[in-house]
């Protein structure tokens, strides 16, 4: 579950707000020591902060294939 | 040739002549709602607006009038040579003597039989289950790929590509450009589909869109061909053809139909206001859960601090101290008693003991005769007359010499 804080910066809006969930659900259940509460924690933090990121920094990206590629 | 009588009947004007057909005309079921059609020619657009044209076929011609306000609701520009359906009712000008089609709305020719074959198709693949619903996938919730089949020049591009912009700026958009009508149209948009299939990775929604047009114009979507790959399509299609009211194969065929192109941007995303707002409802839990072990542990803890309390050995020790201190505090009672009773019992002795003292005795008057060798004389019979012996008092003793000796029988 606990990747290295700097792959965050690697994740899909989905992929960061789909373990978000994760995160926050494990810490919720308590199933974990304080120590990997506190991982998650951080972990969460950097997440969420990767999905803000995502959604003030974006700009729509457009790519064009090549017309009339015929099969 | 027989000819008309003429002094007979009065003549009609020709005003009443006219007015009569005209009643005909107008009066006629057929003619006053009827479908033409012919080739445009003789087109004209009056300063007045009003447009004038003929209609004809290889054998016949036809004069119609397109008022102006019918004139403005036309769906495509018409023009001479052009082959086209006419809706109107016949009327006749009186001035010209003229019949003529008064024209409230235009199709391409062969719509109408279009019309039939987008029926026969739309039966004929329903009847293979190309439209089931339950063929529809659902949407992914957060596209990160958007694939749009559709012309790089139209406006609807533009209204998809804002829409994008606006409501989910994280993804990247692949456009596959291709016509979206005239002949060219069906066989590119299929391989502008596959192009985007293909793709390294895919898109994770098609978008398949035209803005609107006639019948005509939305045929490309009607075709077969598309229609079955837009069936196929690996890719989830969302398809946008047209305004609200125009329906294609298409629509059936995708996996969710938008009423526009700008409908189908926006039922292909997420809108970013909602995911700050659900990212903020994350961010609040996340926080609240984080404290959750910490608090867990913490009740827990002072849970195990009151058992821990409770099984103490200070409770014990202090048990312990005080039933030492008990059992002491026995243990000295006891010595003590003992002691008292010891005491006591030294006393009686010592009374008993002094009671027993022969001084005492000596004290109450009597005296004590020890004989000459020094031992207590008790019997007269141990003494002689004569002989010195020694009595002892209470405070003393002196000696004495002892003078008749008398038994007890004898002396008294």
């Amino acid at each position: 579950m606990m990747t290295s804080q700097s792959t965050v910066e690697a994740l899909s809006y989905e992929e960061a707000a789909r373990e978000l969930e994760a995160v926050i659900a494990a810490l919720e259940t308590a199933q974990v020591t304080l120590e990997e509460s506190l991982g998650l924690y951080e972990r969460g933090k950097a997440l969420a902060g990767r999905c803000a990121a995502l959604l003030e920094q974006a700009e729509l990206r457009v790519k064009t294939l090549p017309p009339g590629e015929s099969a | 040739m027989q000819q008309p009588l003429l002094i007979q009947p009065q003549s009609l004007s020709v005003t009443d002549l006219t007015r009569h057909v005209r009643d005909l005309l107008v009066g006629d079921e057929i003619l006053k709602d009827v479908w033409v059609s012919g080739e445009i020619s003789n087109f004209t657009r009056a300063v007045s607006g009003h447009v004038y044209l003929t209609l004809k076929d290889a054998n016949a011609s036809l004069k119609c009038v397109i008022w102006k306000a019918s004139a403005a609701r036309m769906r495509f520009p018409l023009q001479n040579g052009l082959a086209v359906e006419a809706h109107g009712a016949i009327g006749l000008y009186e001035r010209d003597g003229a019949y003529q089609l008064y024209i409230d709305a235009v199709r391409p020719a062969g719509e109408g039989r279009l019309y039939l074959e987008f029926l026969r198709l739309k039966a004929r693949l329903e009847a293979e289950g190309l439209f089931e619903e339950s063929r529809k996938r659902p949407l992914p919730a957060y596209p990160q790929r958007i694939g749009i089949v559709s012309s790089p020049t139209g406006a609807a591009l533009q209204d998809m590509f804002n829409t994008l912009r606006r409501r989910y700026p994280l993804a990247e958009v692949i456009l596959a450009p291709s016509a979206v009508q005239g002949d060219a149209a069906p066989l590119e948009l299929v391989q502008a589909l596959a192009a985007l299939a293909a793709c390294m990775p895919p898109p994770d929604v098609i978008l398949l869109a035209r803005g609107g047009g006639s019948l005509e114009d939305l045929w490309a979507f009607n075709d077969e061909r598309v229609v079955r790959a837009v069936a196929a399509s690996p890719v989830p299609v969302v398809t946008g053809v047209g305004h609200e009211t125009d329906v294609t194969l298409v629509d059936f065929a995708s996996d969710l139909r938008a009423p526009t192109p700008t409908g189908a941007a926006t039922l292909a995303t997420p809108d970013s206001a909602d995911l700050r707002m659900g990212l903020e409802r994350l961010a609040r839990r996340l926080e609240t859960a984080a404290r959750q072990p910490l608090l867990l542990r913490r009740a827990a803890l002072d849970a195990q601090k009151t058992r821990l309390e409770r099984s103490s050995p200070r409770q014990r020790l202090a048990n312990e101290r005080q039933r030492v201190d008990m059992a002491a505090e026995r243990a000295r009672a006891a010595m003590a008693h003992r002691l008292e009773l010891a005491r006591s019992g030294l006393q009686g002795q010592d009374s008993r003991l002094e009671a027993l003292n022969p001084l005492n005795v000596l004290r109450r008057g009597f005296g004590l005769v020890f004989q000459p060798g020094g031992a207590l004389a008790t019997s007269v019979e141990q003494v002689a007359p004569g002989q010195t012996v020694r009595v002892r008092l209470a405070d003393g003793s002196f000696s004495a010499q002892v003078g008749a000796v008398e038994s007890p029988s004898t002396g008294n």
